[in-house]
């Protein structure tokens, strides 16, 4: 319990200067929104006071972020600078993303510690080697390169996945994105694994427990495997949000109209609103994935549960 | 000695020699692009050649503007190389000194650091860097660099943390100091040459991730600009035309994925050769 208050009360500074950080980033660097939302005519003085006045751009940028920040908590994002409220924007995109980010993570996890169990059991074996390499080699291609080789090997030439857009509705639609997305992430679950699982397999408990003649199964199943998924399962956690952050790029390989998508438009819009709404609300999504990973980590392993305690 | 034990290791290691090879021949191409190509960055291009496919002449056919693609391939290598290795470098340097400061004097300087590391950790990448490099339409290179580096310290930051925490509580530095050595004797002496192998492995990791960064904000079109010449910004034209045109894709994503490949791997293998428990 003292272990969880512990990674609480640093987790809500973190969270706090994140945001904040991101805030500044957005709102103080060159380029006026008022002006941008004019394009290339002038704006009289009087107009642009009463803007600034409206959506408080006047105001010191701590109390703006305060404001902001009260406002977040209520559930409101703010308007981007045509009126429209960035909640309602970004209402039905958050669903896209998550979708495809789920689809991802089960993807990873599934298939990543599958083949990491596969290559770990016969280390030095065939599948061992297939899967170092195989894995080195996708994480080496950058994800945008695998998405439009996907896109045209199996989606437009074989015709096994739709190739772009969301029209087919989950999962349909969205398990070729989702693979691309994740292929990275499995890689990585997959090596981690793998060297975990080898570690473990020659710890001094699990040569008691096959000494006390258990099966095979269950000492791979029962005690090594558990307890070299729990390096695997922090990774898993984090990556929940670098996979809702880093859909940006598969996102518009398959036109899929989800937050990364909407915010990188605004990005380029100018639209601060928008961008420090999506980027705070990642923010909080990673922050709480690590936490939970944290607490679940002094779950899984007593060990560092009282040693950091 | 360890060091000894690993080059004794490495050398006998294909993957190795393989990838120090495509390493070599990248640097080399970054340094003297010249030696390759036998035109100038944007040269010589001829409209009506565009994105012909490889023929007599031009190995890798020619690119949007008609350039020869094999010569614009080979300048698009020096981005890369100089980016990704830069940023390692300084992002390496910054994690040595906080993690060492961090990790030795403990108290108040190593809150500090832990905290900012978790701030800087927690924002996602690819936004991050957008933010930054939209507000700076102009930029160049360096300034890709100093975003990048913005952007990356903060892994190789815990490490070395949690290496120098590991590391100065061991007999001999408890014996250099009973001898009277200084924090400073100790931290740079002992403590670092103890504690710096693994963050050594996972910068030479980073390379081939920060070169996969780069290019990726180049294929969004917030990193480099036309007429600067990389990777990133070929596969972002090659994006539109690679369905009836692929060699406009498969060379430049040729190139990045050795590349990125070669320093992964050769990361890889340093680090089997300086870890005997994994052999």
């Amino acid at each position: 319990m003292r272990y969880a208050a512990q990674r609480l009360a640093q987790a809500i500074p973190a969270f706090f200067a994140t945001t904040f950080l991101i805030y500044a980033m957005v709102f103080v660097l060159p380029g006026d929104p008022i002006l941008a939302l004019a394009g290339d005519k002038p704006v009289p003085e009087q107009v642009l006071a009463v803007m600034r006045a409206r959506y408080h751009l006047d105001e010191p940028l701590l109390v703006q972020y305060g404001r902001y920040m009260l406002g977040v908590f209520q559930g409101d994002l703010g308007e981007t600078f045509t009126g429209q409220p960035v909640s309602e924007l970004l209402q039905d995109r958050w669903a896209v993303t998550a979708q495809l980010a789920l689809t991802a993570w089960v993807f990873e996890l599934v298939v990543g510690i599958g083949l990491g169990v596969l290559a770990g059991l016969r280390r030095g074996g065939a599948a061992d080697t297939a899967v170092l390499a195989g894995t080195t080699f996708v994480i080496a291609v950058p994800v945008f390169v695998v998405g439009y080789t996907a896109q045209i090997l199996l989606g437009l030439n074989l015709g096994l996945f739709p190739t772009a857009g969301t029209e087919e509705g989950w999962p349909v639609s969205y398990l070729l994105p989702g693979m691309v997305l994740g292929s990275f992430g499995l890689a990585y679950v997959a090596r981690l694994t793998r060297t975990s699982l080898v570690e473990n397999l020659r710890a001094d408990y699990v040569r008691t427990a096959t000494a006390k003649g258990l099966a095979r199964r269950r000492v791979v199943g029962l005690h090594a495997l558990r307890n070299s998924l729990i390096p695997v399962v922090t990774y898993l956690g984090v990556d929940f949000g670098n996979l809702m952050a880093g859909a940006v790029v598969t996102e518009g390989i398959f036109n899929l109209p989800g937050i990364g998508q909407q915010v990188f438009q605004s990005i380029q819009l100018q639209e601060g609103p928008v961008v420090v709404g999506v980027v705070t609300l990642l923010v909080m999504i990673f922050i709480l994935a690590n936490l939970a990973v944290d607490l679940l980590y002094g779950v899984l392993d007593p060990r560092i549960r009282r040693a950091r305690a | 000695m360890l060091a000894r034990d690993a080059w004794l290791e490495l050398r006998g290691r294909v993957v190795f020699w393989f990838s120090a090879a495509v390493l070599l021949v990248a640097v080399a191409m970054a340094a003297f692009p010249g030696l390759f190509a036998h035109l100038g960055p944007n040269e010589a291009c001829d409209l009506r050649m565009s994105k012909r496919g490889p023929a007599g002449g031009a190995l890798f056919g020619y690119d949007l503007q008609g350039c020869d693609y094999w010569s614009q391939v080979v300048h698009g290598t020096r981005a890369s190389i100089v980016v990704g290795v830069s940023v390692t470098v300084f992002a390496m340097l910054i994690s040595i000194l906080l993690g060492l400061v961090g990790g030795y004097y403990g108290g108040v300087a190593d809150a500090v650091i832990s905290r900012l590391t978790d701030v800087f950790f927690g924002i996602p990448f690819v936004l991050g860097a957008t933010v930054v490099l939209v507000a700076f339409p102009d930029h160049g290179i360096w300034a890709m660099t100093l975003v990048l580096v913005l952007l990356g310290w903060t892994t190789m930051t815990r490490l070395m943390r949690g290496q120098v925490i590991a590391v100065k509580d061991m007999d001999f530095v408890a014996a250099a100091r009973m001898l009277g050595a200084s924090d400073r004797r100790l931290m740079m002496r002992h403590i670092l040459p103890n504690s710096v192998a693994p963050v050594i492995v996972v910068a030479m990791l980073n390379v081939g991730n920060v070169i996969a960064g780069e290019a990726t904000l180049d294929y969004l079109g917030v990193g480099l600009q036309y007429p600067d010449v990389s990777w990133g910004l070929q596969l972002n034209i090659a994006q539109t035309f690679f369905a009836e045109h692929p060699h406009l894709l498969v060379f430049p994503a040729l190139f990045l994925t050795a590349t990125v490949l070669s320093f992964l791997m050769l990361g890889d293998v340093v680090r089997d050769a300086l870890d005997p428990r994994l052999r």
